[in-house]
Order: C-alpha cells, then sequence, then structure tokens
C-alpha cells in the first residue's frame, strides 16, 4: 500500500484534473442528497410550527416515506439491472387482497396466508421476468400486461366471493398469530414510553390512554425499509452479485460474454421487486385491518420516480439503493409536508412532474459526464 | 529433444465446416496455432472470419471436423467451455461496459471474494490493486480504478479486454478485428499490447482484414476467401501485395488497384 504511494503516478497530459464538484456530482447519491436538503430546509423554515417535527409530526412523514422506499428499493434493482417493472401498484393491491382472501374468506392461520401470499408474488415476478428474458420484449409491456392482469383479478376475486371490494377483518384473524406482528407490529415500544414519561415527546392528555405516548413504537414497516435498504445497499455494491447487476443492465450482452448468468440475474431482481411489493402490502393489510381492490394505484410510478430522483438512469447499469431512498424520502416529506405546511395538496403532483424533470435532465447530463460522450 | 514439445500446435482446427442452412460459411478449414505465436487470419468481409472465430470460441458447434486443443480433441457445447479452457476471445466493440469502473469491468463474472463472517463480499480492495498493476504494465495511466471505462478511448478498452483475457489465464487469445475501429496512434498501441502477450507465451490468433496491422505483428498469416483457406504463409515468406491479392481474390483487385493507383 504505501509502495503505491511513495511512486508518484505519472499523470497523462491529456485527462484534465477532475475537481473535487465534478468528481461529488457523478455519485448517483448526490442529486437525493441535495434535494434532502433542500426539502428539510424548506419545511423546518416554513412548517416548524405546524406540527411536523414533533413526534407524531415525524412519525407521519416517516411511515409515508418508509412506504416509497421498500417499493424503491425493489424498483432500484431492477432498473440498474435494466428493467422495469409496471405492476408494482397492482402487485400491492393483489398481495393484500390475497392475504385478505385466504385468511378471512377462507379462514386460513395468518401465517399460511402470508407464506402463501409472498410464493405466488415470486412466481408471478419470475413469470414476468422469464416472458421478458425469454421473448426479449421490453419489461415495460410485459409488465403493463401484468399491471392490468393483477388489478383484474384483485377486483373480480373480492366481488365474486365476498360482493364487495373490501375485505376487513384481517386484524382479528391475525391476533396472536406469530407471523403477523413481523409486518404490522411495532418495536421500542419501552423506549418511546419512558421518552414519554420523560416528557421528551408528547403524551396523550385524557382519555383512556392517558399518559401513554402518542407515538407508542415504531412500525415494522419502517423497520422493514431500513432493513432492505442495507441489504439491497451491501447487495448492490458490496458483492459479486452486485457487480452482475450492473453488468447485465449496462451490457448484457458484453456481460454474458465474460460469464455473468444475465437471465438468472434479471429473473432474480423481478422476484425481488414482487418480494418488495408484497413487503409493503402485508405491511398495509396488517396496519389497515383490511384489503382493498384499489389499494397501490400508481405505486409504480411512484417508485420509479423515487429511484430516478436518486440518481439512477433509466437506461439501466447505474443508480444507487441509497439514492433510491432518498428519493423515497424526498417524497414523502414534501407530500406530508404539504398538507402540514397548509398547501393545496394537489400542488404536489406538479412537485413531483417538475422535480422529476429536473432529475432526469441531470441524470443526462452526469451520464454524459462519466461516459465521456459529448 | 524439447523443440517436439514446442512445436506441439495449442489448438488445432481440422477440415472446419459450418453450414447454416443452406449456406455453407465454412467449407474444410485447417489452421493450427503455437503457443507464442500471432497468427493472423485475414479475409474480405463474408470470407468466414467471424464464423470461425466462434467455431474455436464455442459459439458454433462445427458441422463437420475436429478442434483440438493441447492435443486432445474437444467439444466445446457453449463459450463459457471455451473460456474455462483457457480460449478468451475479445471482440471489437462488446468487451467493456462503459458505465461501470475499470477495476469492475476488469473483474467482471471473475469476482474475487473476500468472506466476513461466511458471507462472501467483493474484495474491492484487492480487484483495485490488482487492476491498477495490470493497466500500469500495460501502459494505461488511470486515474484510478474507478475511473469508468467509458471515459478510456477505444484503444485503451481494447487493452483492457486484452489484459483481462491474460491476467485470467487464458492461452489462446482471439482478438476480433481489434485495430478496425481505431486511430493510427490507438492502432499501435494494441499492436504493442498483442507483442506483449505474444512473447509471454500466449497464442494469438488475431482476425483483421488490413494487411498493414497483420504484417506488423503476425508470425503466420492464413487467408480465408468465401469459406476456404488459401493457404497459410510464413512471416518473410510473402509480400503485402500477394497477402491483398489472395484476400480480395487476385484479378479483380488487380484490375482495380490500377485505376486507383495501388493505394489499396
Amino acid at each position: 500500500m504505501s509502495e503505491t504511494a511513495q511512486t508518484p503516478p505519472t499523470s497523462d497530459e491529456r485527462i484534465k484534473e477532475m475537481s473535487g464538484f465534478r468528481k461529488a456530482l457523478i455519485r448517483p447519491e448526490l442529486g437525493g442528497i441535495c434535494g434532502t436538503v433542500l426539502v428539510f430546509t424548506f419545511f423546518l423554515l416554513f412548517a416548524f410550527d405546524s406540527g411536523m417535527f414533533n413526534s407524531q409530526g415525524v412519525l407521519n412523514w416517516s411511515v409515508v416515506s418508509a412506504q416509497f422506499m421498500i417499493i424503491a428499493v425493489g424498483a432500484c434493482l431492477l432498473m440498474i439491472a435494466g428493467e422495469f417493472d409496471l405492476s408494482v401498484g397492482s402487485m400491492i393491491g393483489f398481495a393484500g387482497m390475497m392475504i385478505a382472501i385466504f385468511s378471512v374468506t377462507y379462514g386460513w392461520p395468518v401465517w399460511l396466508a402470508i407464506t402463501v401470499t409472498f410464493l405466488m408474488c415470486l412466481v408471478v415476478g419470475a413469470i414476468n421476468g422469464y416472458i421478458v428474458i425469454r421473448t426479449g420484449l421490453p419489461s415495460f409491456i410485459v409488465t403493463l400486461a401484468s399491471l392490468f392482469i393483477l388489478r383484474g383479478f384483485t377486483i373480480y376475486l373480492p366481488q365474486t366471493l365476498e360482493n364487495k371490494t373490501i375485505i376487513g377483518g384481517v386484524r382479528d384473524a391475525a391476533e396472536g398469530d406469530w407471523l403477523a406482528p413481523i409486518f404490522g407490529g411495532k418495536i421500542l415500544t419501552g423506549f418511546f414510553q419512558w421518552m414519554g414519561d420523560n416528557g421528551l415527546i408528547g403524551t396523550f392528555e385524557r382519555g383512556t390512554r392517558a399518559g401513554e405516548p402518542v407515538v407508542d413504537g415504531i412500525p415494522m414497516l419502517i423497520v422493514w425499509a431500513i432493513i432492505l435498504i442495507i441489504a439491497g445497499h451491501v447487495l448492490l455494491t458490496k458483492t459479486r452479485f452486485g457487480n452482475w447487476i450492473f453488468a447485465a443492465g449496462g451490457d448484457p450482452q458484453a456481460a454474458r460474454y465474460v460469464g455473468v448468468p444475465v437471465n438468472r440475474v434479471k429473473i432474480l431482481m423481478f422476484m425481488f421487486t414482487a418480494f418488495c411489493a408484497c413487503v409493503f402490502a402485508t405491511c398495509q393489510v396488517m396496519e389497515f385491518g383490511s384489503a382493498g381492490a384499489d389499494r397501490g394505484l400508481l405505486k409504480e410510478f411512484e417508485a420509479i420516480i423515487a429511484v430516478v430522483i436518486g440518481g439512477a438512469l433509466l437506461t439501466g447499469g447505474y443508480g444507487s439503493v441509497i439514492g433510491a431512498a432518498l428519493g423515497a424520502l424526498i417524497f414523502g416529506v414534501v407530500q406530508q409536508g404539504l398538507f402540514f405546511a397548509g398547501v393545496e395538496s394537489s400542488l404536489f403532483r406538479v412537485f413531483l412532474g417538475v422535480i422529476l424533470l429536473f432529475a432526469v435532465i441531470l441524470n443526462t447530463y452526469i451520464r454524459r459526464m462519466i461516459t465521456g460522450e459529448r | 529433444m524439447n523443440t517436439r514439445s514446442e512445436h506441439q500446435p495449442i489448438i488445432e482446427m481440422r477440415d472446419i465446416e459450418k453450414h447454416f442452412g443452406s449456406v455453407i460459411a465454412l467449407a474444410g478449414v485447417s489452421v493450427d496455432v503455437y503457443p507464442g505465436e500471432c497468427h493472423c487470419l485475414l479475409g474480405d468481409n463474408g470470407a468466414g472470419k467471424s464464423t470461425f472465430i466462434k467455431t474455436m470460441s464455442g459459439v458454433h458447434k462445427p458441422t463437420h471436423g475436429e478442434i483440438i486443443f493441447e492435443g486432445r480433441p474437444m467439444n466445446f457445447d457453449d463459450p463459457r467451455d471455451s473460456i474455462a479452457a483457457g480460449i478468451a476471445t475479445v471482440y471489437q466493440d462488446l468487451a467493456m461496459i462503459p458505465l461501470m469502473s475499470v477495476a469492475r469491468n476488469f473483474f467482471m463474472g471473475n469476482e474475487p471474494i473476500r468472506k466476513i463472517a461466511g458471507i462472501p463480499f467483493y474484495d474491492k480492495d484487492h480487484a483495485d490493486r490488482i487492476t491498477m498493476e495490470e493497466m500500469k504494465s500495460m501502459g494505461i495511466n488511470l486515474r484510478g480504478p474507478d475511473q469508468a471505462v467509458g471515459t478510456l478511448s477505444g484503444g485503451e478498452r481494447q487493452t483492457v479486454a486484452i489484459a483481462r483475457a491474460v491476467h485470467f489465464g487464458a492461452k489462446v487469445l482471439i482478438l476480433d478485428e481489434p485495430t478496425s475501429a481505431l486511430g493510427v496512434r490507438q492502432t499501435s498501441n494494441v499492436l504493442a499490447t498483442i507483442d506483449k502477450v505474444r512473447k509471454q507465451g500466449i497464442a494469438v490468433v488475431f482476425i483483421t482484414h488490413n494487411v498493414r496491422h497483420a504484417l506488423a505483428v503476425g508470425d503466420r498469416f492464413t487467408v480465408l476467401n468465401r469459406g476456404k483457406t488459401l493457404g497459410t504463409a510464413q512471416r518473410g515468406q510473402i509480400t503485402p501485395d500477394e497477402l491483398q491479392d489472395m484476400m480480395a481474390g487476385g484479378q479483380e483487385l488487380a484490375t482495380l488497384e490500377g485505376s486507383l493507383g495501388g493505394t489499396v
């Protein structure tokens, strides 16, 4: 190590020394970091007194952000592997509905309902991937088809079985189940009680729950988001498989020539995206205690937008899980923050469109810089 | 006598035929390559060069004929078999992924692994160090191992691909028109790299349609024309003009050349 440091590298006169700014710019997370700082500064200035930054407010936007993060991690890895999945939103609705049908309509134990639903989602993900690989069609079209197929079933099944499009009663069915708390439970409840007792966070002042903290723990949804982000980031940057994900998205043919199992990588990433959607759905069903046929609508686009804000290229081969997570955080904070700041909530979509456009333009510029294209 | 073992070809292609439906792409081609030699495969477009090297690298199965590798007949089912045996192919444009760093490209498909608590992780330090060393020995100055391949010139990319193949134990290195899209300076860099590789005792199969490039580094020259060999010549036994004539099928080019003033 020290030897290499001693010999001064003979520099090529044709390579310009890169400024620190440009070096930072080619990190995919940069846009996400800047956006996060900007968004937090904005809301700290304009919505500080609105309750956005007390325990309840923080939990509020954290949960929304965590929802985006869970699906963004899957969409991010898939996009880096060079594919899209437009069926994420429908998959969320479908998975939630299957859990409700299995556990409420059929009366299965909830752990079995969850396990079977996860397997079904993985199979659908694998089929998506298999069709894309086999036919060579754009994943955009193939998963657009699954978007409609899954959504159709999500509406058809409960209507046929129960004559309604919302199935409730999952919470009662999940009572005493061992697997359900992993998706619907809360952790660190003791710590939050302690914080409430010591006046660090707000507590209920009257009613049956007087003295209990308003926020009584961290929902498992947030825990799942953090676990998935860390796992996704480590997988992508620190493992052999991560290199294959980049390679499969960067140039599949070149990757095949050196022995990377491109097809397997892509199919596994489709399955992982389906897994993330299923985690989202399960957490949501456990939280609400019901499944609705319209759950997860438009989530696929929100996931893709979060990933793009996070610096990933739509063409694949470049991106970062941390960036995608920051994109999701920006999303959640702005969506809830506009509400706290008393801004008309429809403006959220305007913001979304504008920031997406900026992110894509910035990313294209960054790509040109990395590859030296002009 | 040890000349016997030295003069054993590392790969011998005997009477290779390849048919695609009713099209006969190769009609009985025989070529042998010795360790440490640069065997140039010349031919015009459509002569069957690509089909021939794809047969050698396991992409196509020959319809007829034998491949003898290190003295044993070989049957490659897919490219991974031939890579495992030590036959590496560097394709003209499909060698590198521009958005990935040089180090990650270098080790793509062969990532070094370091186990931490039983979990296999990509050994980045090792990969970065080896990449810098290999690039230095090939005469490429990198800003760092994280530099994206997209910032390298075409010639440098070819060199990285060649260095990669050599590092991972190639005994036979097939180069598919490595110089056809390059400028003068870059071409001479790649030719110098070929020379370095050959001196390490690796057999190089150099496909080109540029007679000048072939003569610069080649030890022997085989000319393909319409799916057949027109014979193999030793260095020094053949002039550039003769090679050029053989490639183009003789007569027609002679008349063409007259009108072009011998510039082709």
